[in-house]
């Protein structure tokens, strides 16, 4: 890129190279293209070449064919996508409600001590996926105990049994301690959209007899839905991309038995190896294509559609 | 009278629901430093007490910094992360300022280039970040992954500072060059200072992802002696998850440094989220 005078400010002394622009920009350019931009271009690439014969060549689509029908490799892919979706299911379900009613108590004016609410329940976001996933491993295990003595104290006790390590409960069970940890983020943002809200527009409804639920249902709701929208796209890139939780909490494998296996874990096992399984860099780079794919249809959906139809909203 | 008391019942309602989540927040995090500090029959008999002059003991403690090196494996977290902001910080300073100061061809094409980062995470490069990690001779240097993170962190620095040097004075940036004074010194002289709110909020941002990562450090560092707290307290837990003790250590001594910074930053980061600097 070669910055060139293109304004034409007669003031302005003619400086037919402003080598201070190219100075300016060169140093994120250079960092960002050469770790980021260049590698993700190169593992793209790689998708599309593997090892035949022992010879490195273009297969075209190959890998792909691989990874969708071949019994070896099929099973465990779709068996990813499908956790990976429900980890994000579970996610909207149950991080957007409660960020919502969250951020909505604490925008209620004059309410006292929210400042603490805030500071205490963003807290556990900041905490690394190891603290947290060890800790909530140690709090559902049966061994210490610590919540089934909890749920007997409310009269749950026979509810308890060891989420994580059920094959059918311990996808449902990371998915909320995720949540857990990121709910602090939809309720900063949404917050921070009710906060925005003009006080007149909350006057106008209250002078028409629009007060309490209905108010929030029919005025502030529609008003927050590009919060909403933000916090659902962050949580998608996120969860299409998330692997340190799971890793921490049921290792490698993302156990029982591949039960809260996703994305994230598949690649990270298919590119390094793992136990008997040998890394595989054609095949790492061809799931880590799919998620690419799959993000970059999330964000293109997110800032072609749903954004362009929420700007109506915006005032 | 009745509509006060109702609005009175609402009140108590709203903040025993805040108060109930509040606990579910802060619980586990409660629960396992008051542990850590506890001998082992009592961490089991009585996991919900707070320590007494019986059950006090500090040998989950003694065993974590005899056994792992976790001073290290701080110094490199704080190397790391100190280094990586400070690159994301000058660097996206820098790009900002070009972007928003002058026009000039590309510029928008440029700013839609450095935003796509935003978006796409940089671990799906990985496969082809530690080939050129191998072949650059820096796999386990910390080198490694102050690049990875000063490139993952440098697309919203640029985006939230690029907003805020918009909003700089132009009289003020005229009247230094009128003064004689180079782009360079305007840059560094006059914006920098005033942007200031906005590179401590940035610092934020970008801090808690490179100091919470455990992908990169497994993967491009993870010798002993790069590892940095989030792996290296990943990897000793995992070798000691029958000694409560230890584990229970280790884990507040990870989540200590961040309660710290919490406490002092707190402020910050909740203006800079809900003063809708991330969009």
């Amino acid at each position: 890129m070669n910055p060139r005078e293109t304004t034409t400010d007669v003031s302005e002394l003619k400086r037919p190279r402003r080598w201070h622009i190219l100075v300016f920009l060169l140093p994120a350019l250079a960092v960002y293209t050469a770790v980021m931009i260049l590698p993700l271009i190169e593992t793209l690439r790689q998708s599309f070449y593997n090892t035949v014969d022992g010879q490195y060549t273009f297969v075209g689509l190959g890998n792909f064919k691989v990874l969708f029908g071949d019994p070896r490799w099929a099973s465990d892919f779709w068996n990813a996508l499908k956790n990976n979706f429900v980890f994000f299911l579970i996610h909207m379900a149950v991080q957007n409600p409660i960020g919502i009613a969250l951020a909505a108590m604490l925008s209620i004016p004059k309410l006292r001590f929210s400042a603490f609410y805030r500071t205490a329940i963003f807290l556990p976001t900041l905490l690394s996926f190891v603290i947290v996933g060890f800790i909530w491993k140690l709090i559902l295990s049966p061994i210490w105990g610590v919540a089934p003595y909890l749920m007997d104290v409310v009269g749950l006790k026979w509810l308890f049994a060891p989420w994580l390590g059920r094959p059918d409960s311990a996808l449902i069970a990371v998915s909320l301690i995720s949540v857990w940890q990121y709910i602090g983020i939809p309720m900063m943002l949404i917050y921070a959209a009710l906060l925005n809200i003009p006080d007149e527009v909350i006057e106008a409804a209250e002078l028409d007899g629009v007060t309490g639920w209905s108010q929030f249902w029919k005025i502030k709701l529609p008003l927050i839905l590009p919060a909403i929208g933000i916090v659902s796209i962050l949580t998608f890139v996120g969860n299409f991309n998330a692997f340190d939780l799971i890793y921490t909490v049921q290792g490698a494998l993302a156990g029982p038995d591949g039960s809260t296996d996703i994305l994230g874990t598949l690649l990270y096992r298919t590119f390094f190896g793992f136990q008997l399984q040998l890394g595989d860099r054609s095949m790492g780079a061809t799931i880590a294509a799919i998620m690419f794919l799959i993000i970059l249809a999330g964000v293109s959906l997110y800032l072609f559609v749903i954004q362009r139809r929420m700007r109506r909203y915006q005032f | 009278m009745s509509k006060a008391r109702t609005s009175l019942f609402r009140t108590g309602a709203v903040h025993a629901a805040l108060i109930a989540y509040t606990l579910v927040a802060l619980f586990p995090v409660f629960l396992t430093i008051v542990n850590s500090f506890k001998s082992r029959n009592a961490i089991f008999r009585e996991p919900l007490a707070i320590p007494t002059p019986e059950t006090f003991s500090l040998i989950g403690y003694e065993t974590v910094l005899k056994q792992g090196d976790f001073l290290g494996y701080f110094q490199n977290s704080v190397i790391v992360t100190v280094v990586s902001i400070a690159l994301v910080l000058l660097f996206g300073a820098m790009a900002a300022f070009a972007l928003s100061e002058y026009r000039f061809r590309g510029n928008a094409l440029m700013g839609l280039y450095l935003a796509l980062g935003i978006m796409i995470p940089i671990r799906l490069g990985t496969v082809a970040i530690l080939q050129g990690m191998v072949a650059a001779n820096l796999v386990n240097t910390l080198t490694a992954l102050i690049l990875v993170y000063t490139a993952q962190g440098l697309p919203l620095a640029v985006f939230i500072l690029s907003e805020f040097m918009r909003t700089v004075s132009d009289d003020l940036k005229n009247a230094g060059r009128i003064d004689g004074l180079s782009e360079y010194a305007i840059f560094f002289r006059l914006v920098l200072p005033l942007v200031r709110p906005a590179m401590a909020t940035v610092a934020v941002f970008t801090m808690i992802p490179i100091w919470n990562d455990l992908w990169f450090p497994l993967i491009l560092a993870p010798a002993e002696t790069t590892k940095t707290v989030t792996l290296g307290s990943q990897i000793f837990i995992g070798q000691f998850v029958t000694n409560w003790n230890a584990v229970l250590s280790a884990l507040s001594l990870a989540i200590f440094p961040v309660l710290v910074l919490y406490v002092i930053f707190s402020r910050q980061l909740i203006r800079g989220i809900t003063a809708g600097a991330v969009k």
